[in-house]
Order: structure tokens, then sequence, then C-alpha cells
């Protein structure tokens, strides 16, 4: 996979806590207003912000509900258009464009991990996965195996043939991270992603969150509520009332696999069962 | 995202909910096999009637004495009460009209034949020794008459197979005597058996002898209910027609204003009448057949917008991935064409089972029509199309943000 050739670059240890200056900028939002009409009422979601993420990068975005993380995170994602303002991803101006356009950008550069994990249901976990190289135009073959080397990575082989029913929440977690890395995007956006999953299974994804960005570089951008979540990320933007209140790097950035060692493995027979 | 791939994908959707895939299908192939099936039983009762007519020859002309208004008075034709058809007339037709061939008239009459100690009631008819050639019926054994049989009134009878079978059972009935009104008659030939006609009526129950001895020996009348004529061709009916016409107007002597005392038909008439009555009764057949294929197409889309609606949060998980609203779009378009074309080609299969079996079952003749399946085919992708693309073009609309929303 083409991120391997990325790793090349200056070892960032998870603590340290400035980004080297030769990363280049994957996102870079300038003034970014958006307007929402309902009905008389004129909603201002966001009110002025401008961020740039390096890539790299392992952002958490927090911040009350109605702060506008919600509605970042879908202009991020090439969901919904700024009202003002520009959005460059990938060295790529998308703010002005079409939705067929977007559809492609979102399919070429960005991955998605959902809280409700977002899987097709009746529909095998390699299936899921080849889902985003169908509509990019893979070619059937590269597709199971770029799939089945993709669900590999999150530790789920020897599950490919499994339903989504037949899987626990962090398993259908780790499906829909496989799913978001398939495409080899520029930009993994996990919206939420533990928030259906208990403590421990939480700290699993995590970890393999880390390892993504720690062994292939992949840029991150997490958005959460809980602030114990936030840390294990590099950066913490928090928002409130539609602008960024506070952006700084984290000072002591969790290590879930190193978490993941001291934790006493609990029920691990639900992963054994069928 | 190419055509290939979109297809797979329908076809996985569709994969992932069979029973109502196949209850979809089943309005369409209901409807399918319905018009094939209908369209089926009308073409082959069509075949049917064709065969017949053309059996009898499509160059026979009717010729019958009285005409539907005479005088005001309206008389049936071939009545036995006008007296407008002559032998003269007839001898006149076949001295003066070129474009007939042959011609022989008949004389109905009904009578008990008696041989040895059996006896059995029977339509005798007089004819001419032509009528065999006219009619396209032969005789299997022994000989029909002559004409000098016909010319001296001679007392010999052509029976049918009905009547052979009955008067002597077994037995070869050539050269017995046969008594018709104590009269004895000769017995020369046996027909050959042609089987029930359309309406179930057994066409062998009959006995031929020469119009004269019916006129002179069992009626004591001159009188003539029907002529068939043989045109020369199929093609010269119609010249035939109007010259027979020509010809009767004026030995009858019948004014311009006048209205025809007679009337002439050609089987060409016939065989369009019998065709327009049929192919209204298939077209009546299939109208109905047609309502049930269209009642199935609002089944595919029914099922589609409902799972167009169930499956908001799998068309907001496409579109968050990559995929178009043209890809979404198309996808559950091409669903709703395997559907309805799926359902046609299984519907097409039924419909040929049952027109096959109905000939077996219930005796009708079918004609499994190529036109009905290919047009089945068309009609079914086209139901696909046309009640798949609403509910395809609202799940293209969505907004993948509310659709991933959707609970």
């Amino acid at each position: 996979m083409q991120a391997i050739q990325e790793i090349t670059k200056p070892d960032l240890s998870p603590l340290h806590l400035v980004q080297g200056p030769e990363t280049r900028p994957v996102i870079q939002l300038e003034h970014i207003h958006k307007t929402y009409t309902m009905g008389d009422v004129q909603v201002h979601a966001l009110r002025g912000v401008s961020l740039t993420i390096r890539e790299g990068e392992f952002v958490a975005i927090m911040g009350a509900s109605g702060s506008g993380k919600s509605t970042t995170m879908n202009i991020l994602g090439c969901l919904d258009r700024p009202t003002k303002g520009s959005y460059i991803l990938d060295g790529q101006d998308v703010s002005e464009m079409t939705k067929d356009e977007r559809a492609d950008i979102r399919s070429h550069k960005i991955g998605f991990v959902f809280q409700g994990f977002n899987l097709l249901s009746r529909t095998s976990a390699v299936e899921n996965v080849e889902l985003p190289m169908l509509y990019a135009g893979v070619s059937g073959s590269q597709r199971h195996a770029r799939a089945i080397a993709s669900l590999a990575a999150v530790g789920l082989a020897g599950r490919e043939q499994n339903h989504p029913n037949q899987l626990s929440g962090g398993q259908q977690q780790r499906v829909a991270v496989a799913r978001a890395l398939v495409n080899n995007p520029a930009l993994i956006l996990a919206d939420e992603p533990t928030g259906n999953l208990d403590s421990r299974t939480a700290v699993e994804v995590m970890e393999i969150f880390q390892r993504l960005n720690r062994e292939r570089g992949i840029t991150l951008i997490l958005v959460t509520h809980e602030p114990d979540i936030a840390q294990y990320a590099k950066r913490v933007i928090v928002f409130k009332d539609g602008k960024i209140r506070k952006d700084y790097q984290v000072e002591d950035q969790r290590n879930a696999a190193e978490e993941l060692k001291n934790l006493p493995v609990i029920e691990d027979d639900e992963e054994e069962d069928e | 995202m190419n055509l290939l791939m979109i297809i797979r994908v329908a076809f996985r959707a569709l994969q992932r909910n069979k029973m109502r895939a196949a209850l979809t299908m089943l309005g369409i192939i209901i409807g399918v096999s319905a018009v094939v099936a209908m369209v089926s039983i009308g073409q082959g009762a069509q075949a049917a009637v064709a065969a017949q007519i053309d059996s009898i020859g499509t160059n026979l002309l009717f010729v019958s004495a009285g005409a539907q208004n005479v005088g005001g008075v309206r008389s049936g034709t071939g009545d036995t009460g006008t007296n407008t058809l002559t032998v003269e007339d007839l001898d006149a037709i076949k001295r003066e009209v070129p474009s007939v061939s042959m011609l022989t008239p008949t004389v109905n009459s009904r009578g008990q034949l008696v041989a040895g100690n059996m006896n059995w009631n029977t339509s005798i008819q007089g004819v001419s020794e032509q009528y065999p050639e006219v009619r396209k019926w032969r005789v299997q054994s022994g000989e029909f008459f002559t004409e000098s049989d016909v010319r001296t009134a001679g007392r010999v009878l052509v029976i049918g197979q009905t009547i052979a079978d009955n008067l002597f059972a077994g037995g070869d009935p050539i050269g017995q005597t046969v008594r018709v009104q104590n009269l004895p008659f000769r017995v020369i030939g046996v027909m050959v058996r042609k089987g029930q006609d359309q309406q179930g009526r057994d066409q062998d129950d009959i006995a031929f002898t020469p119009y004269t001895t019916v006129q002179k020996k069992i009626l004591g009348s001159p009188r003539l209910q029907i002529a068939y004529v043989s045109a020369v061709s199929p093609d010269a009916t119609y010249t035939a027609q109007q010259q027979i016409t020509e010809l009767l107007r004026q030995r009858h002597k019948l004014n311009a204003n006048d209205p025809d005392d007679f009337t002439v038909r050609n089987m060409s008439d016939v065989a369009q009448a019998a065709n327009e009555t049929n192919s209204t009764m298939t077209m009546l057949l299939a109208c109905i057949a047609g309502v049930s294929l269209l009642v199935g197409g609002i089944g595919i889309m029914n099922i589609m917008l409902v799972s167009v609606t169930e499956r908001t949060r799998e068309i907001g998980i496409r579109m968050a991935i990559g995929a178009r609203s043209s890809a979404v779009k198309s996808q559950f378009l091409i669903e709703s064409i395997v559907l309805s074309l799926m359902g046609g080609s299984i519907g097409i299969l039924l419909g040929v089972g049952v027109s096959l079996a109905i000939p077996r079952m219930l005796g009708w003749p079918t004609l499994i029509s190529t036109m009905a399946i290919v047009g089945s085919v068309i009609f079914s992708v086209a139901v696909g199309v046309f009640f798949g693309y609403y509910p395809a073009r609202k799940a293209a609309a969505l907004d993948p943000i509310d659709a991933l929303r959707y609970e």
C-alpha cells in the first residue's frame, strides 16, 4: 500500500509535541461559516472557523452538542458545503464542488467511521470493506485482496465472511475502520467511534487508530465528547458556539497499547463463540 | 462505477431480501403468464378457424335463395319458402360465368333410412356429381354418383361414416340396398370420416343422393336451398361473385332499384368475419391479462418505495463512502428492472407451460405466440423502468447527512 512509502518521514514519538515543519497540510479551513435556515430563523452553526491540519496529525474535536463540531465534521467530510469560506482538502478546493464531485472526493480521499458502525446488514465483512472500492472503480480481484488485507490490518483475519450480526460491537467497528482504510484515504474521519462501545473495546479501537497513525502516518480526525478519549489524540480542538475555543497539543498522550496490557481481559469468550 | 458493477450491487441487495423479492415478482409472473396464455388461447382459436376455412376452400362461394329483405318482407337466406333460386339459374351460371369452375346445388331433406332390420334417421342431401370436388370431401370406398345419375334421378346413395356404422355395423355397405320412404336405393359409396364441426355436430351423419332424386322422388318439389360454387381460383372469387349477381339479377328481371332476391357470399367474407370475432376476443383476453400486469407493476413500485424508506441508512452509507447520486439511482432502477425482468421470464415459462397444458386439460387449441413473448419481455422491462424510476429518484435525492441519521 502506498502508505508504506510515507512512513519514511521522521519517526514522531507519541509524546512529540511539535509537528515537523516539512509535513504538508491536509486540511485548510479559512473563515468557514455555516448558516442553516429553519423556517424563519437563521441558525449560525459555524461563525468563522479557520484551521489547518497537517499530514500525520491525530486530532480530537471536542465540544458540547450545538457547539458546531458535527457541522465541522460534515464539512470536513465533504458531506456538506460551507455557506462562506474556503476549504482546501489535500491541495484541492472542495468548498465550491458539486454533489458528484464531492462524492468522488469522499470516495478517494476520506474514510468514515461512525458511532453506529453503519455497516450494511446481511452483508459479509469482506463485502462491506469492498464497498468503497466498488464506487472508486477498483477492479474485482484487487478489491477482494485489498479488503482481506485491510481486515487483517485491524486484526480481523479469519472473520471475513461473518455478517455484522455475527460480530461483537468492537469487531463491527473494526470492520468499519477497515472499510475507511481500504481506499488509502488522505484522511480518516471518526465520528464518536467509541460512543457505542464498552471501555475496554473503546481502548482497543483507539489502539488501532494510534497504530495506523503511528505506523502508516494516516491523518486522523476524531470527534468525541469524552475528554479521556480525546487524550489518545495528539492535538485537541474544542468548539463552542460555532467557533474554535481551544486548540492545543496533548501533553500526556495516552498510549492505548500500553493500557491494554494492563487491562484485565474480561469476557473474552465473546470473541471466541460462534 | 460501471453498469456491470451496479447490476451486481442490485443483485446483492435483492439477495438480502429473497422472500420480498419473490413476492414482488409474483405480481409480474402472474401478469405475464396470463398475457402469454390468453394470447395463446386466442391465437389457437383463430388458427383453428382459419384451418377449417382453409379446408373448406377459399375459392368457395355460396349462392342461396332469398335475401335479407324482399319487398319489405324479411326472409332468411336458403329459406324453403322462397323459390327464387332454380336449377335453371344454376345451369345459366355454369354456362355463362367464366370464372366459375364447378357448382353443386343442395336440396335438404330428412328421412328414415332402413337397411334389413336396422334403421336410422338422418339428413339426406341432394347434390350434384361435383359436390366432392367443390366441398373438398372425398369418397373413401366405392364411388360418388355421376352426371348420368343426376340426369336420370337415379336411386343411388353415398353415405357418411356414421350411417355406415349404424346401418351396417362392421359389414361392407357398398352394393347394399337401403330403403328411403319405401323406395329402394343402392349404396354406391362411403365418404371419408370428417368428425365434428366447430359446433360439435357430427358431420358424418349425412347421406348424399342426386338433387334431382330428392326433388322428384323424396320431396316432390323443385326448390333449392343453397348452391356451392367454386371459382377457378381464390383470386377469382370476387369476380365470380359480381358476375353471378349480375346474371341472376338479369334472369330474375330485377330493376336497378330492386334489392337482390338471392344472396351470394364468398368464403373470404366468412373467414374475415370469423377472424374479426376471434381477434376481438384475443384482444379482450389480452387486455384483461394486461390489467394484472399493470397491478404487478404497481406492486413493484410499492415495494421499491418501501425499500427506499427502509434502506435510507444504507443509502446514506453508500453516499458517504463515495457513491454518486446517479449510482444510487441506477442501483434502485436496476433492482426494479431485475425484479420485473426475472418475474417476466418466469412468467413466460409459466405462460408457455399453461398454454401447452390447456389443449390436454380443456381440449382448446392454443398457439404460443412469439409476439406475445417478445411483447411481454419488453413490457416487463418497461414496467420495471416506469415503476422503478420514481423510487430510484427519491433514493438519489436523499441527503447523505440526513440519511445517515435516519433511524
